[in-house]
């Protein structure tokens, strides 16, 4: 009660940063969307992609997942200010939970992120996606659970560098290959064996492809199973993470 | 009540280059109602310790019982007790002033309700009346310094650290912040323990102080028992040319004195601080018909305290530097 009571108060301040400067919120919207409008139309005269469910069953969910690396993934950036003008040791010293000083920031990334997807869906649906809301609905579950993870983690590593001077390039120099090993762009599927087993190694793989499943309405496969196991899995180890490196040296 | 007790508080840090040792083991005590300030120069190992104390960093050795719990079995307890003002502050300069108290009362548990009226008592007693609405990086330096104390007593801590609080502040800011932190204690009832490496900072505000040097407390004692401890006065004695055998004489003859040095008509020595020591002087120069020029006497200040202790000039930084 009392740290849902912090988290919130945490949370609630964030938001107001972001209610501030809406135009990251906008910002951050431009490249998916760009990605949906001057890529997509590319892959439907592709055809069959060596998987169930037209081009926009495959192509939208990889776009989220794209939303969740380059958005949530991202921002452990900006708490690096904060670290550095004695914010975030300022909140250490109060009595306020190490979770809360962390997930009140976690539920803001995922917040922003939960709003873009649905606009990132809307966008497809008039594109031409097919889904129902059951596997929309699910899909946004798989991508809260990857924007818990995402954020976390990210947040841990701001934290820890305390300089946008080592965590930009080392971010951006982590994310390509994460997005292009979990097959965001093209599915897996028309990989060639040794890269489509490399992909494995990626967490984010087996994200992509069950939000692809619930897509294209297909709920009880593997890869739906596989793809939530590894979301819970990825959000609680990484916010063990985060509350470490919160808690961190604290007496 | 005993408000700080530590007990062979230490802490060695992991270098490239093997272990450093930020603090060696410290003992201190502090009192309820004490102001008590570190001194020492950079890299002594005054903001380690003050580090340890508030529960942001684990010694790696010893204990310490602060505002009544124990450090390492109870930090939450600590953290609710006391105020810690950083060295660089804490205040976001994106956020409003107001919005950053809110949230700072809200975080120690406060409603709403009650944090308005805190809120708006602290900001008067601390000079921030009106700047509610202000942006907290717009705000002067000494506006600023004056926020993070705010900061630090939303919650009315009986403790209250505050890390170098007069860095990188003009002389009036200084001294009206001097004059806000004996206002901690004599209004607000609270313990403050603070670290400088000001010395006239010290002797201004403190009841007692530690000084600390490469990680470990030197000497600890009360401004003006420190100073008598040391050096006593500084008398400079100016007479008439053929008087100054004579008055040298006198100087020399007194119990009293010491480091006696002529230069032309001026006699310089040390002697005992103590009202009685100058009327003896005083009157033995009068027996010897020796009539002075002038006489000026100088009270040590803490920088020839920290000379004689250590052998360097205060703020001349020590080997390590562990911020």
């Amino acid at each position: 009660m009392q740290t849902l009571r912090e988290t919130l108060l945490v949370f609630e301040n964030q938001l107001r940063f972001t209610f501030r400067y809406k135009i990251t919120i906008v910002m951050g919207l431009v490249q998916p969307v760009l990605y949906l409008l001057l890529f997509g139309p590319l892959l439907t005269g592709l055809g069959d992609m060596g998987r169930p469910g037209d081009t926009w069953q495959t192509f939208v969910p990889g776009v989220l997942v794209y939303l969740a690396l380059f958005g949530a993934g991202f921002c452990g950036f900006g708490i690096i200010a904060d670290v550095r003008s004695g914010v975030i040791e300022r909140l250490r010293v109060t009595p306020v939970s190490r979770f809360a000083l962390l997930m009140g920031r976690v539920v803001r990334e995922v917040t922003v992120l939960l709003v873009q997807s649905v606009i990132i869906v809307t966008v497809g649906l008039l594109l031409g996606l097919r889904a129902n809301l059951l596997g929309i609905l699910a899909a946004l579950v798989l991508v809260v659970l990857l924007g818990i993870a995402l954020a976390s983690l990210s947040l841990s590593l701001g934290v820890a560098l305390k300089s946008e001077d080592q965590f930009a390039p080392l971010l951006t120099s982590a994310a390509l290959p994460v997005m292009l090993l979990a097959g965001i762009l093209l599915p897996m599927s028309l990989a060639p064996t040794w890269l489509d087993v490399l992909s494995h190694v990626n967490p984010l793989r087996y994200v992509v492809d069950a939000i692809r499943d619930l897509f294209a309405d297909h709920f009880a496969t593997w890869a739906v199973l596989e793809g939530s196991v590894v979301g819970v899995v990825l959000a609680v180890v990484c916010v063990a993470v985060g509350m470490r490196t919160f808690a961190k040296e604290n007496a | 009540m005993t408000m700080i007790e530590a007990h062979g508080l230490a802490r060695t840090f992991q270098a490239p280059h093997g272990e450093v040792t930020a603090v060696r083991g410290v003992d201190l005590t502090v009192e309820d109602g004490e102001i008590v300030g570190f001194l020492g120069p950079n890299g002594a190992g005054k903001t380690t310790t003050l580090r340890m104390l508030t529960t942001l960093l684990r010694p790696t050795a010893g204990t310490a019982r602060v505002a009544g719990c124990d450090l390492l079995t109870d930090p939450v307890g600590v953290r609710r007790r006391i105020g810690y003002v950083a060295q660089g502050g804490g205040a976001n300069p994106a956020e409003v002033v107001g919005n950053e108290l809110l949230l700072q009362a809200r975080l120690y548990g406060l409603s709403k309700a009650a944090a308005g009226p805190r809120i708006a008592d602290l900001a008067e007693r601390l000079g921030l009346g009106g700047l509610e609405s202000r942006l907290v990086g717009s705000l002067s330096g000494g506006q600023r310094r004056r926020l993070d104390i705010a900061l630090g007593l939303v919650h009315r801590p009986p403790l209250i650290f505050l890390d170098e609080p007069s860095t990188g502040l003009d002389p009036t800011s200084r001294n009206q912040l001097w004059d806000h932190i004996r206002g901690l204690r004599d209004e607000l009832n609270a313990t403050v323990f603070l670290s400088t490496h000001y010395l006239d900072e010290a002797d201004a505000l403190c009841d007692r102080i530690l000084i600390m040097d490469q990680g470990a407390i030197l000497v600890e004692d009360g401004p003006e028992e420190l100073k008598n401890r040391v050096s006593g006065d500084a008398v400079t004695l100016e007479v008439s040319p053929e008087d100054v055998r004579t008055a040298e004489d006198v100087v020399v003859g007194l119990p009293t004195t010491r480091d006696v040095a002529v230069t032309g008509n001026t006699i310089r020595f040390r002697a005992d601080h103590s009202s009685r020591s100058m009327v003896e002087f005083m009157r033995a120069l009068d027996a010897r018909a020796v009539d002075p020029v002038s006489i000026q006497i100088d009270r040590p200040t803490l920088d020839d305290v920290f000379l004689t202790l250590t052998g360097r000039q205060a703020g001349v930084a020590a080997s390590v530097d562990a911020a």
